[in-house]
């Protein structure tokens, strides 16, 4: 199912070109649902994670919490060339576990605390022994949550859906 | 020429402290929060961050509130404030294709396939003033949709032009690959001939007015170009960014987005038939009247590459792009109230010069 918005795994390939593997599909996945997540939300999910995993080591920053802005690119006419819309603020963060898992988090907005937790969540989550259930207790209910969140949106418009009928000028046939 | 002057500080300091003093009007009212500019003067919003060029909707509400509400001041800025951000990338080219649609309307197709949902627009009100929304203290909370609890993903919807491209009966928009030569007026200025990609740039974050005047003037004859709106669509959108330490891309959010495709006359040489052409206009948020005048002004600067003759001022591309940015105008304009002093003592003396001399020229 389709989570607010994000595209389908079967269309997205890797840099090379690749389809992704399982593994990666996951991490994309619990990454999307981390930079729609507030910081209630992320911090809810790591006392969940550290539940289960118990004390770990505080990660080492790679990259502090940074806030900056991308590019958001169009198409003219939504399917031709490229073309350059206009900035979005982002903010990202690099960190690593004492193992040597890279955990990273890149979200919209300005949210250093956010993006902190959430590159925190990443590295934990890439665990070889508890990775699947961390992700159903910690990931599945939120991504329903954000799934349900955007629906709603959409269907806010559903009862403003309008069918315009065309008159016909003169006299109607009997 | 504005010559530089010195003093006035005290002056300028209490000015500001005045201005300070304005901004928060009667104390007796209570303070607007930022979080009620975001939410109940959202259309505000929205322009700020278009014009702006910056989606951030707490720093467009804040600039807006800093500004009392003059939305170019407030445009001026966002436009400031994101040259103390550093780049960090680009993001993927959006899939408008796959917007989770609060609106979706066609002026060419009634039965367009998807169905055609109005959403949240002033489209069909009556325009009276509702007196309801002075009604102070009396708290009248709008009546609230019903909402359905539907569990079905949302569903891509093809666009309009999609359908008629297929049927050749529309210019089709096909991806080229242009590499690193996309136009990005934040790192390089405009140039002329600008092609498509700088222009649309420029016009997405040009003023509404600017627009909205030529895209009028476009219709009433001055380069017409015969436009129907093909579709108009406003919801949410994915934002994907290909990041360095990762092989593959990731999502990092959602933007809002108005697209409108216009629909325009067509035209056929000998090795093509007859087909309609485009114009292409794209605004954050609810900027639906600015997404409108981009997709007529886009078409009308297609005039040279469509083999039209340009002879009206929405087709001048020199005279719509060095024009369309209001941060650029009013800077010009309004630095007109600067000290001028030097520079009118050098006019008068050469005018009081040039009257004298008649005037003995006359005696």
């Amino acid at each position: 199912m389709r989570e607010a918005g994000i595209k389908d795994d079967e269309i997205v390939r890797c840099r090379d070109g690749s389809p992704l593997s399982p593994a990666q599909a996951a991490r994309r996945r619990w990454l999307a649902v981390l930079a729609r997540a507030s910081l209630a939300e992320l911090e809810a999910i790591r006392g969940a994670i550290e539940g289960v995993i118990g004390d770990h080591a505080p990660p080492r920053l790679l990259r502090q919490p940074e806030i900056g802005m991308t590019m958001l690119r169009g198409r003219m006419g939504g399917t031709g060339q490229v073309f350059n819309f206009s900035e979005i603020t982002m903010t990202r963060c690099t960190l690593q576990l004492a193992d040597g898992r890279l955990g990273c988090a890149y979200m919209s907005g300005r949210k250093k605390n956010e993006a902190r937790l959430a590159a925190l969540i990443d590295a934990l989550l890439q665990d070889p022994d508890h990775g699947e259930r961390l992700i159903a207790l910690a990931i599945d209910p939120l991504s329903a949550e954000q799934a349900a969140r955007a629906r709603q949106r959409v269907d806010k418009s559903a009862p403003t859906k309008v069918e315009f009928f065309t008159l016909v000028r003169g006299e109607n046939p009997a | 020429m504005y010559v530089a002057v010195k003093g006035g500080e005290r002056a300028i300091a209490a000015a500001h402290q005045l201005l300070a003093e304005e901004r928060r009007g009667d104390p007796a009212v209570p303070e607007l929060s930022i979080a009620q500019i975001e939410q109940q003067m959202s259309l505000a919003v929205d322009r700020v961050m278009s014009e702006g060029a910056l989606y951030d909707r707490d720093l467009a509400a804040l600039a807006i509130k800093q500004a009392r509400g003059d939305l170019v001041e407030a445009i001026f800025l966002i436009r400031a404030y994101r040259t103390t951000l550093p780049r960090l990338g680009y993001t993927l080219p959006i899939d408008t294709g796959r917007m989770a649609m609060r609106r979706r309307i066609s002026a060419t197709f009634k039965d367009v396939p998807g169905g055609q949902v109005l959403g949240p627009t002033f489209d069909y009100t009556h325009r009276l003033l509702d007196f309801t929304l002075a009604a102070e203290g009396a708290n009248v909370s709008p009546p609230q949709q019903p909402s359905i609890n539907n569990p079905a993903p949302i569903p891509p919807m093809p666009r309009v032009t999609d359908i008629l491209a297929a049927e050749g009966i529309l210019a089709p928009e096909v991806d080229i690959d242009a590499g690193d030569t996309i136009a990005d007026l934040t790192r390089e200025p405009l140039a002329f001939p600008a092609d498509r990609d700088a222009r649309l740039q420029a016009l997405a974050r040009a003023d509404e007015g600017f627009l909205l005047g030529l895209g009028y003037s476009t219709q009433r004859g001055y380069g017409r170009s015969h436009p129907f709106a093909g579709e108009i669509r406003m919801g949410a959108v994915s934002v994907e960014i290909q990041p360095e330490e990762l092989p593959f891309p990731i999502d990092i959010g959602e933007v809002e987005l108005t697209e409108c495709q216009m629909i325009n006359q067509f035209k056929g040489t000998a090795e093509t038939p007859p087909q309609f052409t485009r114009g292409y206009g794209l605004a954050f948020c609810q900027g639906e009247r600015k997404a409108m005048a981009m997709a007529l002004v886009d078409r009308s600067l297609r005039a040279a590459e469509l083999g039209e003759t340009a002879d009206s001022p929405a087709q001048d591309a020199e005279f719509v792009l060095c024009h369309c940015d209001n941060l650029e105008a009013s800077g010009f304009v309004q630095h007109l109230k600067l000290p001028h002093y030097v520079d009118f003592q050098a006019e008068l003396g050469t005018l009081r010069t040039l009257r004298a001399e008649r005037r003995e020229a006359a005696e």
